[in-house]
């Protein structure tokens, strides 16, 4: 009895716990059609879940008690059950249906989440290339010619579709409140569509292990209405241009403020398509083979821990409205001749 | 290279651990030499071939790793209860979680089965020894000089941080320069061979060595588990080997298999990891589900329930357990289809598992269940291991799983199955076969002790792991803000952690304090056991069995007791038993040389090491000993000083 | 352990306890060197192509060196054969010269390997050019590392079949090295068939 009455005080217990963290549970807290698909699919779960934890816990409970030795006594001599067949088909069959009852959502959310939310799917979606690089995150918006450096900002009731790609070590691009998570990979491209219902600031992060910067790799994630969304864009293309002496800077290992620039690195480089640019930014070795013709190799000394700190176009950042005031990089370059590469 | 290079230096933790390392060696040093132990050390244990005392050495070394491995996880947990703590930078935490994780599974969790399973199976199958007692020992040195290798990284060259799974880019020579990498290639791959001969091993001896009878729906349900186990290990064990080696060859030798430049693919490496990495939880596991089996059916008087299937359960579990690996990584992008099957490959798994959670609760029931510590280390098994399940099916819902993936409901979900299920099962083995190994019972009360306090640690600081993980906590970040809302749960994690550090430490007392004060066995059977193990004699002669006897079913001594043919006197008959050898230690010791020349690149050494290995080999090659006849008075000597 | 309960048929090999596990033991090994093997092809097709602008396979493989080599080990793999053949027989004479052979064969295989892969070093294909070249490398060197510790294995038993003669144990080691010989013979067949073949013919 002391057993279960300690059993019985562990629970109640635990679920105190459970009730003053559901508050926060992020992940239950859908922001958006996908993180919503994905959340229903989890409660549905644990609730199928929940059937099989207490009906083992009750049968679990009900033969320790009815059976203990001290009940039955030392003469008592258990009966030699080999088996029952019956019962054992029972309890293969049942676990069966409630897997079907589990896989058949599964496999319809799995492809669901491939395309773009149903309700908005006529929308035209905005592209964003996401590229981690440790350990920081680099954004471009090809159509809008902007590229952001750790923040982002969406439009509300529209699917955003996320270009993952990874500079170096492999990351996990991940925005808890708006849905699941994807890996960022080098030489190669993933998909990700995303949305958020409503207006607000959501945090983004890698959540896959990429070494001693790992934890502070997080971005900022700012749904707006249509009409905020285009100032915001407007905004950022009075930005300067992002040059390539710049982009390769960002390529060396190390944290990253806030930036904007109004031109994205797709004009040299796709991480989707291309493993090797950072390593060799990092390494000092030629990058003749991209369109730029530099081969910037004055760059081989910052492999490492480099911070950013000492470089002379660092103090002007502007984080929160996302600007950097380079007068030098005036908007009269032509952006006509930027093409992707993908 | 300078010597500030090859020491780790500047952190007053190391220097601690380095001062208590030389102490512990000086002391050890200094008492084998007092008490004049260092003859007695070589010929009875390091040159041993005997299947008990490398049972007893494997599970000694386990126990150490259990402290190693533990003391990193409270390392962790301390730097977690608290937003922004300052107690680890990021560089020692991932090195911490990094051997937390290696240790736990490779050094500890395996060899404390394969310890239990040296004691146990030869005897539960009515062997003399196992097929191969030499190579036994060549098994159990390799893992331990393994084990050596990658636990010097801590004071010696700097511990490898890329985590456990070694992911690259990450774990490549461009982003992971440190040697500490190369300690876990090495050391794992030395280990590596130790297991996968272990694994031929106990295959054949299985195989071939039963008593008389045994056919294979007699054998026992833990020697099936190792048997399946074995398989598991035999086809699983050399995709870890390769792809080691081609890590191995990316870092020291310029190939470029995974890496970013001239057309590596850092993904094969993901997906050869897993290949071994998902059939190795099943090779913790099964030996683990054998054991409970074992105690269950023993603690309710009754036989194992659903023998058949018990059995066909773990042959559909060894099976589905190649097909699985890509669950580890659903959030590759890999496409619908692929995550689609192996979301329903992975799902499956809980068809099997569940058949066996349900034998046993029907092995107890009409039972008369009695709660020694074994046994109630068995029973939490079930309620704990079914939380680990039945999140891990939510965890095989690829869509779900990308909002689990990287955080702390996985962190949560691995603990409650590889805790619950290998740790509860080598805590439940050791006191349900303690006697055979050391010839007295661990004290119950203290042993009830650790239970409890173990068990609601356990749950304290995995529990809350689960909300964490749905709160957006991801694994592997070292600190986190007090914005996040985390702490709490953090609070409460790190309080289960120390309670479980302190039912660990009440096992240790428990050895020490039955060691002194425990009477010692007289009968051989001390819990009335069902298996052949439990007919040998007390204290156990070095042969087993002075006849081999006859089995009639899967509980063979327990129908030998109901029939009483159990004390059936017979002629003795010459036994004939393997001689020791010095060669196992000293071809260890020269893989470790080797390995540690490779760690640094000094290829002097390595190859100096090499030859030594190939040496050592072609000595055994010319070792035509045939081991020794144990003659008849011998035996008559030997079995009147027992029972 | 070594009782003799077999009939007077039973190869030398089989006849103890010792004989039959080791025999056993060794064909499971030989299983989990199956699983090795299938890593490494499997390793190989996943980079197959990936030479990173560097030289291609298609350019430097011979069709001449590779047909020796594989005659050279598939006839190895012949005398082998033979050499167990004439154990059966108890002909200690016989025994030796074939092994002697399959030793003489399986060295110039490794020779012909050798100066294979020198050569391609010098046309710019080595372990460090590109993923192709480096599970090309690994894998085939790997099966060759294989053949020179088969080659030196061999040679010990030879000398102790020299010292001792035909017995129990000196012929269960003969016939174990003789499997691992055929296994490598058949490991060479797939690397022919799925690097050189398909290499030349893609």
């Amino acid at each position: 009895m002391k057993r279960i009455k300690s059993m019985l005080a562990f629970a109640l217990f635990m679920s105190v716990i459970v009730l003053s963290g559901c508050s926060n549970l992020t992940v239950l807290d859908p922001k958006g059609p996908v993180a919503e698909q994905q959340a229903n699919l989890i409660l549905f779960s644990i609730g199928l879940m929940l059937f099989i934890v207490v009906v083992v816990f009750v049968l679990f409970t009900v033969i320790l008690v009815k059976y203990r030795e001290r009940k039955s006594g030392p003469e008592y001599e258990p009966p030699e059950i080999e088996g029952n067949v019956f019962l054992e088909i029972v309890w293969t069959v049942i676990p069966i249906i409630i897997l079907i009852a589990l896989a058949i959502p599964t496999v319809k959310t799995i492809y669901a989440l491939e395309e773009p939310p149903e309700a908005t799917a006529h929308k035209e979606p905005v592209v964003i290339h996401a590229t981690s690089v440790d350990w920081k995150w680099v954004f471009s918006y090809p159509e809008e010619d902007i590229e952001t450096v750790n923040y982002i900002h969406i439009p509300e009731d529209r699917p955003i579709l996320f270009k993952l790609a990874s500079a170096d070590s492999m990351g996990s691009f991940w925005i808890p409140s708006l849905g699941g998570q994807e890996y960022t990979m080098s030489g190669m491209m993933t998909e990700l569509y995303l949305q958020a219902d409503e207006p607000g600031e959501y945090r983004g992060r890698n959540s896959n292990f990429t070494g001693e910067g790992f934890t502070e790799q997080v971005f900022t994630v700012t749904a707006q209405t249509e009409e905020e969304y285009a100032e915001w864009v407007d905004e950022a293309q009075d930005a300067p241009e992002l040059t390539q002496e710049k982009y390769n800077e960002l390529m060396l290992k190390g944290h990253a403020e806030e930036m904007t620039f109004s031109s994205t690195h797709l004009q040299w480089v796709d991480h989707g398509m291309d493993a090797e640019y950072a390593t060799r930014v990092r390494n000092g070795l030629p990058l003749d083979e991209y369109k730029e013709g530099n081969s910037h190799g004055s760059h081989g000394g910052h492999e490492g821990h480099d911070e950013h700190k000492d470089h002379k176009d660092d103090e002007s950042h502007d984080s929160h409205e996302g600007h950097e005031n380079h007068d030098e990089h005036s908007k009269s370059e032509d952006k006509g001749t930027h093409s992707e590469s993908h | 290279m300078k010597w500030d290079e090859f020491f780790v230096t500047g952190d007053p933790l190391i220097y601690g651990a380095d001062v208590s390392i030389a102490l512990t060696l000086i002391g050890v040093i200094f008492v084998l030499t007092y008490f004049k132990k260092w003859k007695w050390l070589w010929t009875e244990w390091l040159t041993t071939v005997d299947h008990k005392k490398l049972g007893i050495m494997y599970v000694i070394a386990a126990v150490l790793m259990l402290f190693r491995g533990g003391v990193d996880a409270l390392l962790m947990r301390a730097q977690l209860t608290v937003p922004d703590a300052g107690f680890l930078d990021s560089t020692h935490y991932n090195e911490i979680f990094t051997t937390h994780g290696t240790i736990m599974i490779i050094f500890m969790a395996m060899p404390f089965l394969i310890g239990l399973m040296n004691v146990v199976i030869p005897l539960q199958i009515g062997a003399r020894d196992v097929a191969y007692p030499f190579l036994n020992a060549v098994s159990f040195w390799t893992f331990f000089m393994g084990a050596m290798l990658f636990n010097i990284s801590f004071v010696i060259g700097g511990s490898p941080s890329a985590g456990w799974t070694s992911y690259v880019p990450l774990a490549g020579l461009e982003l992971s320069p440190s040697v500490g990498q190369n300690y876990y290639l090495l050391g794992l791959q030395i280990a590596g061979i130790g297991t996968l001969l272990t694994g031929i091993n106990f295959l054949v001896t299985i195989l071939k060595m039963r008593a008389p009878g045994m056919t294979l729906m007699k054998m026992p349900i833990f020697t099936w588990s190792t048997l399946i186990t074995c398989v598991i290990i035999i086809f699983a064990f050399p995709v870890l080997t390769v792809a080691l080696a081609l890590m191995t060859f990316d870092r020291l030798f310029g190939s470029h298999f995974f890496t970013l430049m001239d057309g590596g693919m850092p993904m094969l490496w993901a997906n050869l990891f897993w290949i071994w990495g998902h059939p190795e939880v099943y090779i913790v596991i099964l030996p683990a589900f054998g054991m409970f089996s074992e105690i269950i059916s023993t603690f309710a008087r009754k036989t194992i329930f659903g023998y058949k299937a018990m059995v066909y359960s773990m042959v559909v579990i060894a099976g589905l357990s190649f097909l699985v690996w890509v669950h580890h990584f659903f959030t590759m992008g890999a496409g619908g289809a692929v995550n689609s099957f192996f979301s329903i490959t992975t799902m499956l798994i809980a068809v099997p598992t569940g058949v066996k959670i349900f034998n046993w609760l029907f092995t107890l029931y009409k039972g008369r269940i009695r709660f020694t510590s074994a046994m109630l280390w068995s029973l939490a098994f079930i309620p704990n291991f079914v939380i680990g399940g039945v999140t891990g099916v939510m965890l095989a819902m690829a869509a779900a799983d990308y909002q689990y993936h990287n955080t702390y409901f996985l962190v949560a979900h691995f603990h409650y199955v590889l805790i619950s299920g290998t740790v509860y099962a080598c805590f439940a083995g050791l006191h349900f076969w303690y006697p055979k190994m050391f010839n007295h019972r661990l004290n119950e009360k203290l042993g009830k002790w650790t239970f409890w306090i173990f068990v609601a640690g356990f749950n304290l600081c995995f529990f809350p792991m689960y909300f964490l993980g749905l709160a957006g906590m991801p694994r592997r970040v070292y600190t986190y803000g007090a914005a996040d809302g985390w702490m709490s749960l953090n609070v409460l994690a790190t309080m289960g952690g120390i309670l479980m550090g302190i039912g660990f430490l009440i096992l240790v007392y428990n050895i020490y304090y039955s060691f002194r004060y425990s009477p010692r066995e007289t009968t051989g059977d001390p819990w009335d056991g069902r298996t052949l193990e439990w007919s040998t004699a007390a204290p156990i002669p070095f042969y087993n069995f002075a006849h081999v006897p006859e089995v009639k079913g899967h509980d063979a001594y327990w129908i030998a007791k109901k029939e009483g043919t159990d004390k059936i006197k017979k002629p003795y008959k010459p036994i004939h038993m393997p001689s020791n050898s010095g060669v196992p230690i000293i071809m260890s010791t020269f893989f470790f040389i080797s390995g540690f020349g490779m760690v640094f690149s000094w290829h002097w050494m390595s190859i100096a090491g090499l030859i030594g290995v190939l040496a050592t080999m072609v000595m055994r090659s010319f070792d035509y000993d045939k081991g020794f006849y144990v003659s008849v008075e011998e035996i008559e000597k030997l079995e009147q000083t027992t029972k | 352990m070594d009782a003799v309960e077999h009939s007077p048929n039973t190869p030398l090999e089989y006849q103890t306890e010792t004989g039959r596990l080791n025999i056993l033991g060794f064909w499971i090994f030989l299983g989990a060197e199956i699983a090795l093997f299938s890593t490494l092809f499997a390793t190989y097709f996943v980079l197959d192509g990936r030479t990173a602008g560097g030289p291609v396979p298609a350019d430097l493989f011979e069709v001449k060196g590779v047909l020796i080599e594989t005659f050279l080990l598939l006839t190895s793999s012949f005398t082998c054969g033979l050499a167990i053949h004439y154990m059966r027989r108890h002909s200690l004479k016989g025994l030796v010269l074939w092994i002697g052979i399959t030793l003489a064969l399986g060295l110039s295989f490794l020779g012909f390997e050798i100066y294979e892969f020198i050569h391609y070093i010098h046309e710019g294909a080595a372990l460090t050019t590109s993923a192709y070249w480096s599970a090309f490398f690994v894998l085939t060197g790997t099966h060759g590392a294989h053949v020179a510790m088969g080659i030196a294995w061999i040679a010990l038993i030879l000398i102790q079949l020299k010292q001792r003669g035909l017995t129990p144990d000196t012929s269960r080691k003969v016939f174990i090295s003789s499997l691992y010989w055929h296994f490598l013979d058949v490991v060479w067949i797939f690397i022919f068939t799925a690097v050189y073949l398909l290499g030349m013919v893609m």
